[in-house]
């Protein structure tokens, strides 16, 4: 399957640009994850892509050849899209075997490949309807299952499992994650959840205006983003975003500010000492912050609601007048309302910068 | 008591409404159906004609002019409809694109049928003339011999097609575009992401998707196309011979120059009975795709 290269694509409609110029590899076989706020980009690459929108500049490369001049036929894509766009007209078994009716596939083959593609995703009694007498999920779910007949060296998917009930979709996700393993194409995929983000991706491409923030494997994303966007992004619960300036406490590099005074861990603050600004923003994970107060450096923090999630819970907690998520097990009761003391892990803060947003 | 009243109420107001169309339309249908009972010259007065029962209805069937003239109309309904669905829907395929200077073009496709059918008539008779008209002048330029445009009953059966062919096709035309323009884009990127080419792109997704539309409007057409009268009256009146003489013109002749009003009626009735059919094989197909819908809904109800 190829090898995708884009180099310097960019989008514009007449004057509005769209998509930034950007470089972007999909290595052979890889499952790349699009993930970004909405309206960035994402569906326009995508399109961009499967030949629906012609670039603004640039050009697209698989294995080394030049493709932006093909049609969406030549490219040898399979999608999935965001608003289904099944054909009206033709029954369920019609929609998912048009491709292959095209291709002049064996009848028998194809009945067989669309029974099992059917079976696979739920929908094997609905194959005599039609697309206007389906619910949402199930029309998402024939939408998914017509790409998944086909035999495509590139599958493009569109917030594909997003109007599914929390079961399918992990059931889905599941699926998606076997075929990503067994099945040796490249698979390019739009989400906005979390999960369906860092489960499924080799590689995540974190979006934002049309500008491409950081690409990397979901732990490089979630470890070392480079800005203050990706890395409130990345995660779940998201980032918590504290501003501070940096002071010299008695040798020790600290960030304080509205309610709080933490020490930066050595490798840290080393990387600081280079830099000159004062203004900063802290970053913790909910999840570095403990309810043991002598597991890090000690911050108060005001309670506001507990959110039960079952074994943990995420508490909405105040410093100053931020809101700060801290991640706790629920066996520990807490009791909303109250001010109290949390271990803050410093090793794994981070600081950005906080004009640029850049992560020192 | 008042549920009575309320239910009375909309009838109350529909009542001058159907009071007037049952005048303004049951009563000149009913006298042309009386009429077509009787024997009656326009010299008479209605109640002196004489009653001959169906009479006139047998004669019609043995007329040989009367079945001439609805050969010619059903050749001219039948070919008319199929050149201008073809025309109209292939163009419309044609120029459903963004293109510069579209706006104009389509505007001026559509102005043939802005133009009133006797003018039409007009002008396609001078354009047909056999010395002076601009197409065989033409043909002359090329040193090609001049077509018997309306002179000949082969020819003359064509030029009449062709000036109807022409005024109408836009009608098709407007109607297929804003059915085109009116389908689901993302299918027909579906359809080419599965791999469909342009023609099969036609053929699997979009005249499908237009047929409904499609269907209705070539029954308009057809229902036009048997009345179609002046554009034909003035550019041959029928002639030569009885190559272009439709029913509505061979009703028109019967009733001044033969002056036999209850013939011309039958006539008439016979039309109206044709026409008839086609509105309501194009209600039925209205119909019959409801159920169909209601059916298949019912029965994926039932599979659940
Ligand atoms: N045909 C168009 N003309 C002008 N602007 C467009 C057009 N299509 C998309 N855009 C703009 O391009 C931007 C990116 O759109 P795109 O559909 O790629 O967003 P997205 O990331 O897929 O969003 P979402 O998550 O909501 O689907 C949006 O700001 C949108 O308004
Ligand atoms: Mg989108």
């Amino acid at each position: 399957m190829p090898e995708i290269v884009f180099d310097s694509v960019e989008k514009s409609y007449g004057p509005t640009r769209v998509l930034e110029p950007f470089d972007l590899h999909l290595a052979d076989s890889e499952f790349t994850v699009l993930v970004g706020p909405s309206g960035c980009g994402k569906s326009t690459t995508l399109r961009i892509l499967a030949g629906l929108e012609t670039l603004s500049g640039g050009e697209i490369t698989f294995d080394g050849n030049p493709i932006s001049h093909l049609d969406p036929k030549a490219r040898d894509i399979a999608m999935v899209f965001q608003d289904y766009a099944l054909y009206p007209h033709m029954n369920i078994a019609k929609n998912m075997s048009f491709a292959l009716r095209l291709k002049k596939v064996a009848k028998s083959e194809i009945d067989e490949r669309v029974q099992r593609t059917a079976d696979l995703l739920n929908i094997g009694h609905l194959l005599d309807r039609k697309p206007a007498e389906l619910s949402g999920g199930q029309r998402q779910r024939v939408a998914m299952g017509r790409a998944m007949v086909r035999d495509a060296g590139t599958f493009l998917f569109d917030e594909p499992l997003s109007n599914l009930d929390a079961k399918l979709r992990a059931k889905m996700r599941t699926e998606l994650a076997e075929m990503r393993n067994t099945i040796d194409k490249n698979m390019v995929y739009v989400t906005h959840d979390q999960v369906e983000a860092m489960t499924l991706g080799d590689r995540i491409v974190v979006m934002a205006n049309g500008v491409i923030q950081q690409q990397g494997t979901p732990e490089d994303l979630f470890k070392s983003p480079v800005n203050k966007f990706v890395a409130g992004f990345i995660g779940s619960p998201t980032m918590n975003f504290l501003d501070g300036d940096l002071t010299d406490v008695g040798g020790t590099m600290t960030v304080a500010g509205d309610g709080f005074s933490l020490p930066l861990s050595d490798a840290l603050a080393a990387r600081l000492r280079t830099h000159g600004g004062k203004a900063v923003t802290l970053g913790l994970r909910p999840s570095s912050i403990t309810l043991e107060e002598t597991a890090g450096a000690a911050i108060d923090l005001r309670v506001i609601v507990a959110e039960y999630l079952g074994a943990q819970s995420v508490l909405v907690t105040r410093c100053g007048t931020e809101d700060v998520l801290v991640e706790a097990n629920s066996a520990t009761p807490i009791a909303p309302g109250t001010i109290r003391t949390f271990g803050v892990l410093t090793d794994e803060l981070m600081v950005f910068d906080r004009t640029s947003g850049l992560r020192i | 008591m008042l549920a009575n009243a309320n239910r009375l109420t909309p009838y109350l107001f529909l009542a001058p409404a159907i009071l007037i169309l049952a005048v303004a339309l049951m009563y000149p249908v009913g006298y042309m159906i009386w009429a077509s009972f009787l024997d009656w010259n326009p010299s008479q007065r209605i109640a002196e004609a004489d009653f001959v029962g169906l009479r006139n209805y047998t004669n019609l069937f043995s007329d040989a002019a009367f079945l001439e003239s609805l050969g010619v109309t059903l050749r001219f309904a039948a070919v008319v409809v199929t050149v201008e669905m073809v025309l109209g829907v292939g163009l419309a395929l044609l120029l459903d694109r963004q293109l510069r200077g579209m706006t104009i073009l389509r505007t001026v496709f559509i102005l043939p049928m802005m133009i009133a059918p006797i003018v039409v008539g007009l002008m396609w008779r001078y354009m047909y003339h056999p010395t002076v008209g601009i197409l065989n002048r033409t043909l002359k330029s090329m040193g090609l011999d001049p077509v018997p445009w309306l002179s000949d009953g082969g020819w003359a059966f064509t030029s009449v097609v062709i000036a109807d062919v022409w005024q109408w096709t836009p009608f098709i035309f407007i109607l297929s575009l804003a059915a085109l323009q009116s389908l689901p884009k993302s299918a027909m990127e579906a359809a080419r992401i599965d791999g469909a080419t342009g023609w099969q792109l036609i053929f699997y997704i979009k005249l499908p998707l237009m047929m409904p539309v499609l269907i209705v409007t070539a029954l308009l057409r057809l229902i036009d196309a048997f009345k179609v009268l002046e554009v034909i009256l003035v550019m041959t009146n029928g002639g030569p011979g009885l190559s272009t003489e439709i029913l509505a013109l061979r009703i028109s002749r019967t009733a001044s120059e033969f002056r036999e009003l209850g013939y011309a009626a039958a006539m008439s009735n016979l039309l109206l009975i044709l026409l008839m059919v086609l509105t309501l094989a194009m209600f039925f197909y209205g119909k019959i795709m409801d159920a169909r819908a209601a059916r298949i809904r019912a029965e994926a109800e039932e599979a659940v």
